[in-house]
Protein backbone atom coordinates (compact mmCIF):
# COMPACT_ATOMS: atom_id res chain seq x y z
CA UNK A 1 0.00 0.00 0.00
CA UNK A 2 2.85 2.62 0.84
CA UNK A 3 4.52 2.30 -2.12
CA UNK A 4 1.14 2.17 -3.98
CA UNK A 5 0.79 5.39 -2.28
CA UNK A 6 3.87 6.94 -2.89
CA UNK A 7 3.86 6.30 -6.88
CA UNK A 8 0.33 8.41 -6.85
CA UNK A 9 2.37 11.70 -5.78
CA UNK A 10 3.79 12.30 -8.79
CA UNK A 11 0.42 11.02 -10.81
CA UNK A 12 -1.12 13.76 -8.83
CA UNK A 13 1.36 15.74 -9.74
CA UNK A 14 1.43 15.23 -13.32
CA UNK A 15 -2.29 16.13 -13.69
CA UNK A 16 -2.36 19.08 -12.05
CA UNK A 17 -1.69 21.55 -14.71
CA UNK A 18 -4.83 22.64 -16.95
CA UNK A 19 -2.88 21.86 -20.48
CA UNK A 20 -1.66 18.37 -19.37
CA UNK A 21 -5.32 17.45 -18.63
CA UNK A 22 -6.54 18.48 -22.07
CA UNK A 23 -3.96 16.52 -23.38
CA UNK A 24 -4.92 13.55 -20.74
CA UNK A 25 -8.51 13.97 -22.34
CA UNK A 26 -7.57 14.50 -25.74
CA UNK A 27 -5.90 10.92 -25.69
CA UNK A 28 -8.58 9.55 -23.60
CA UNK A 29 -10.24 7.53 -26.79
CA UNK A 30 -7.29 5.38 -26.71
CA UNK A 31 -5.85 6.61 -29.86
CA UNK A 32 -2.08 7.06 -30.31
CA UNK A 33 -1.69 11.22 -31.48
CA UNK A 34 1.28 12.74 -33.00
CA UNK A 35 2.83 15.98 -31.42
CA UNK A 36 1.82 17.98 -34.67
CA UNK A 37 -1.91 16.64 -33.99
CA UNK A 38 -1.71 17.47 -30.33
CA UNK A 39 -0.23 20.88 -30.87
CA UNK A 40 -3.14 21.83 -33.55
CA UNK A 41 -5.97 24.17 -31.88
CA UNK A 42 -3.93 25.21 -28.88
CA UNK A 43 -2.19 28.14 -28.32
CA UNK A 44 1.03 26.78 -27.18
CA UNK A 45 4.42 25.71 -29.17
CA UNK A 46 5.25 22.59 -29.99
CA UNK A 47 7.94 22.76 -28.02
CA UNK A 48 5.79 23.32 -24.90
CA UNK A 49 3.32 20.46 -25.93
CA UNK A 50 6.26 18.40 -26.26
CA UNK A 51 7.35 19.47 -22.31
CA UNK A 52 3.92 18.45 -21.43
CA UNK A 53 3.54 15.18 -22.49
CA UNK A 54 6.98 14.43 -21.27
CA UNK A 55 5.95 15.13 -17.69
CA UNK A 56 3.00 12.85 -18.32
CA UNK A 57 5.03 10.25 -19.56
CA UNK A 58 7.44 10.72 -16.74
CA UNK A 59 4.74 9.48 -14.45
CA UNK A 60 3.91 6.67 -16.99
CA UNK A 61 0.53 8.29 -17.89
CA UNK A 62 1.07 8.61 -21.60
CA UNK A 63 3.89 6.42 -23.75
CA UNK A 64 5.49 7.56 -26.88
CA UNK A 65 5.24 4.70 -30.35
CA UNK A 66 7.47 5.18 -33.29
CA UNK A 67 5.72 4.94 -36.33
CA UNK A 68 7.98 6.16 -39.25
CA UNK A 69 9.60 8.90 -38.61
CA UNK A 70 7.13 10.74 -35.94
CA UNK A 71 6.56 10.11 -32.59
CA UNK A 72 2.69 9.30 -31.39
CA UNK A 73 1.64 9.34 -27.52
CA UNK A 74 -1.02 7.09 -26.24
CA UNK A 75 -2.81 7.27 -22.87
CA UNK A 76 -2.30 4.18 -19.95
CA UNK A 77 -5.63 4.76 -18.04
CA UNK A 78 -3.68 2.43 -15.43
CA UNK A 79 -1.95 5.31 -12.96
CA UNK A 80 -5.20 7.62 -13.22
CA UNK A 81 -7.03 4.38 -12.38
CA UNK A 82 -5.18 3.71 -9.43
CA UNK A 83 -5.50 7.64 -7.79
CA UNK A 84 -8.94 7.08 -7.90
CA UNK A 85 -9.03 3.75 -6.18
CA UNK A 86 -6.20 5.67 -3.74
CA UNK A 87 -9.08 8.47 -2.94
CA UNK A 88 -11.94 5.94 -2.85
CA UNK A 89 -10.41 4.23 0.05
CA UNK A 90 -9.58 7.93 1.83
CA UNK A 91 -13.30 8.53 1.06
CA UNK A 92 -14.56 5.19 2.43
CA UNK A 93 -12.68 5.78 5.88
CA UNK A 94 -14.33 9.50 5.88
CA UNK A 95 -17.39 8.00 5.90
CA UNK A 96 -16.94 5.81 8.29
CA UNK A 97 -15.31 8.49 10.88
CA UNK A 98 -18.01 10.66 9.95
CA UNK A 99 -21.07 7.93 10.44
CA UNK A 100 -19.02 7.14 14.03
CA UNK A 101 -19.15 11.28 14.76
CA UNK A 102 -23.10 11.30 14.51
CA UNK A 103 -23.69 8.88 16.29
CA UNK A 104 -21.41 10.69 19.22
CA UNK A 105 -23.22 13.80 18.56
CA UNK A 106 -26.22 12.66 18.52
CA UNK A 107 -26.45 10.45 21.41
CA UNK B 1 -12.92 12.22 -9.34
CA UNK B 2 -11.44 15.78 -8.15
CA UNK B 3 -8.34 16.30 -6.18
CA UNK B 4 -10.37 16.61 -3.33
CA UNK B 5 -12.93 14.91 -1.30
CA UNK B 6 -16.03 16.54 -0.24
CA UNK B 7 -18.61 15.22 1.91
CA UNK B 8 -21.78 16.53 3.84
CA UNK B 9 -23.73 15.03 6.80
CA UNK B 10 -26.58 16.83 8.70
CA UNK B 11 -26.44 15.81 12.40
CA UNK B 12 -29.60 16.16 14.53
CA UNK B 13 -27.02 18.00 17.49
CA UNK B 14 -27.13 21.90 17.94
CA UNK B 15 -23.95 23.45 16.03
CA UNK B 16 -22.29 23.82 19.57
CA UNK B 17 -22.35 20.21 20.48
CA UNK B 18 -20.85 19.55 17.11
CA UNK B 19 -18.26 21.91 18.00
CA UNK B 20 -16.96 20.35 21.18
CA UNK B 21 -17.22 17.09 19.44
CA UNK B 22 -14.72 18.11 16.59
CA UNK B 23 -12.10 20.18 18.97
CA UNK B 24 -11.93 18.66 22.13
CA UNK B 25 -9.41 16.33 21.79
CA UNK B 26 -10.71 13.45 24.35
CA UNK B 27 -14.45 13.99 22.34
CA UNK B 28 -12.35 13.94 19.01
CA UNK B 29 -10.63 10.58 19.79
CA UNK B 30 -13.77 8.86 20.60
CA UNK B 31 -15.30 9.16 17.30
CA UNK B 32 -12.28 9.42 14.93
CA UNK B 33 -10.61 6.91 17.62
CA UNK B 34 -7.46 8.88 18.01
CA UNK B 35 -5.60 9.10 21.97
CA UNK B 36 -4.24 12.66 21.75
CA UNK B 37 -1.42 14.11 23.59
CA UNK B 38 -2.65 17.77 23.98
CA UNK B 39 -5.69 19.92 22.98
CA UNK B 40 -5.90 21.61 19.41
CA UNK B 41 -4.00 24.65 19.06
CA UNK B 42 -3.79 26.64 15.94
CA UNK B 43 -0.20 26.53 14.31
CA UNK B 44 0.68 23.82 16.52
CA UNK B 45 1.40 20.08 15.81
CA UNK B 46 -0.93 17.45 17.19
CA UNK B 47 0.43 14.56 18.48
CA UNK B 48 -1.00 11.30 19.60
CA UNK B 49 -1.86 7.15 18.50
CA UNK B 50 -4.77 5.74 16.71
CA UNK B 51 -6.82 3.74 18.62
CA UNK B 52 -9.02 1.99 15.50
CA UNK B 53 -8.71 -2.18 15.85
CA UNK B 54 -5.72 -3.76 14.02
CA UNK B 55 -4.02 0.43 13.71
CA UNK B 56 -2.97 0.95 17.07
CA UNK B 57 0.68 1.19 16.22
CA UNK B 58 -0.14 4.28 13.49
CA UNK B 59 1.30 7.49 15.55
CA UNK B 60 -1.55 10.44 14.60
CA UNK B 61 0.74 13.55 13.37
CA UNK B 62 -1.38 16.45 12.28
CA UNK B 63 -0.78 20.56 12.51
CA UNK B 64 -4.00 22.49 13.28
CA UNK B 65 -4.49 25.07 11.07
CA UNK B 66 -8.03 27.11 12.13
CA UNK B 67 -10.13 27.20 14.89
CA UNK B 68 -12.84 29.63 14.37
CA UNK B 69 -15.27 28.49 17.18
CA UNK B 70 -18.73 27.02 15.99
CA UNK B 71 -17.40 27.78 12.04
CA UNK B 72 -14.01 26.25 11.13
CA UNK B 73 -11.58 23.62 12.82
CA UNK B 74 -8.84 22.59 10.34
CA UNK B 75 -6.05 20.84 10.53
CA UNK B 76 -2.79 19.37 7.87
CA UNK B 77 -1.61 15.78 7.81
CA UNK B 78 -0.02 13.01 5.93
CA UNK B 79 -3.71 10.68 4.63
CA UNK B 80 -3.10 7.16 5.03
CA UNK B 81 -0.01 6.90 6.82
CA UNK B 82 -0.33 3.81 8.09
CA UNK B 83 3.34 2.19 7.57
CA UNK B 84 5.51 2.59 10.83
CA UNK B 85 8.66 2.16 9.04
CA UNK B 86 8.16 5.00 6.37
CA UNK B 87 8.79 9.18 7.05
CA UNK B 88 6.03 10.21 5.57
CA UNK B 89 7.54 14.07 6.93
CA UNK B 90 8.55 14.60 2.93
CA UNK B 91 5.20 13.19 1.46
CA UNK B 92 2.71 15.49 0.72
CA UNK B 93 0.32 17.14 3.27
CA UNK B 94 -3.28 17.41 3.01
CA UNK B 95 -5.48 19.98 4.52
CA UNK B 96 -8.52 18.59 6.46
CA UNK B 97 -11.47 21.62 6.64
CA UNK B 98 -14.34 20.81 8.71
CA UNK B 99 -16.98 23.59 8.30
CA UNK B 100 -20.02 23.96 10.47
CA UNK B 101 -23.58 25.47 9.44
CA UNK B 102 -27.08 25.70 11.41
CA UNK B 103 -29.87 24.54 10.00
CA UNK B 104 -33.41 23.94 11.09
CA UNK B 105 -32.29 20.35 12.51
CA UNK B 106 -29.59 21.04 13.75
CA UNK B 107 -25.84 21.27 11.92
CA UNK B 108 -24.96 20.72 8.27
CA UNK B 109 -21.28 19.75 8.51
CA UNK B 110 -18.92 20.07 5.34
CA UNK B 111 -15.84 18.49 5.35
CA UNK B 112 -13.28 18.43 2.82
CA UNK B 113 -9.88 17.36 2.28
CA UNK B 114 -7.82 18.91 -0.54
CA UNK B 115 -4.14 18.86 -1.57
CA UNK B 116 -3.55 15.36 -2.84
CA UNK B 117 -1.97 16.60 -5.87
CA UNK B 118 0.72 18.79 -3.44
CA UNK B 119 4.48 17.56 -3.81
CA UNK B 120 6.61 19.28 -1.33
CA UNK B 121 8.54 21.40 -3.96
CA UNK B 122 8.56 24.82 -3.64
CA UNK B 123 8.30 25.48 -7.47
CA UNK B 124 5.78 22.95 -8.36
CA UNK B 125 3.60 24.12 -5.32
CA UNK B 126 3.19 27.49 -7.30
CA UNK B 127 2.36 25.99 -10.44
CA UNK B 128 -0.85 23.77 -8.78
CA UNK B 129 -1.53 27.27 -7.11
CA UNK B 130 -2.22 28.56 -10.69
CA UNK B 131 -3.93 25.70 -11.49
CA UNK B 132 -5.81 24.83 -8.66
CA UNK B 133 -9.25 26.81 -10.56
CA UNK B 134 -9.88 23.91 -13.70
CA UNK B 135 -8.69 20.81 -11.40
CA UNK B 136 -12.19 19.50 -10.27
CA UNK B 137 -13.85 20.19 -13.61
CA UNK B 138 -11.29 19.06 -15.42
CA UNK B 139 -11.17 15.81 -13.89
CA UNK B 140 -14.78 15.37 -13.92
CA UNK B 141 -14.42 15.30 -17.51
CA UNK B 142 -11.46 12.82 -17.39
CA UNK B 143 -13.28 10.24 -15.56
CA UNK B 144 -15.52 9.66 -18.53
CA UNK B 145 -12.91 9.27 -20.82
CA UNK B 146 -10.34 6.84 -18.94
CA UNK B 147 -13.59 4.86 -17.38
CA UNK B 148 -13.11 1.15 -17.96
CA UNK B 149 -15.08 0.19 -21.25
CA UNK B 150 -15.42 3.63 -22.47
Amino acid sequence: MTAARRAHVPVFAALADETRLSLVARLGDGQPRSIAHLTRGSRLTRQAITKHLRVLEKAAIVHSVRAGRESLFELDPAPIDEIRKYLDLVSGQWDQALSRLKSFAES
Amino acid sequence: MGNRIEKRIELNAPVSRVWRALTDTREFGEWFRVKLDGPFVPGQTSRGHITYPGYEHVPWVAVVQKMEPERLFSFTWHPYSVDPETDYSQEPSTLVEFRLQETAGGTLLLLTESGFENIPSHRRLEAFRRNDGGWTEQMKNIESYVAPGS
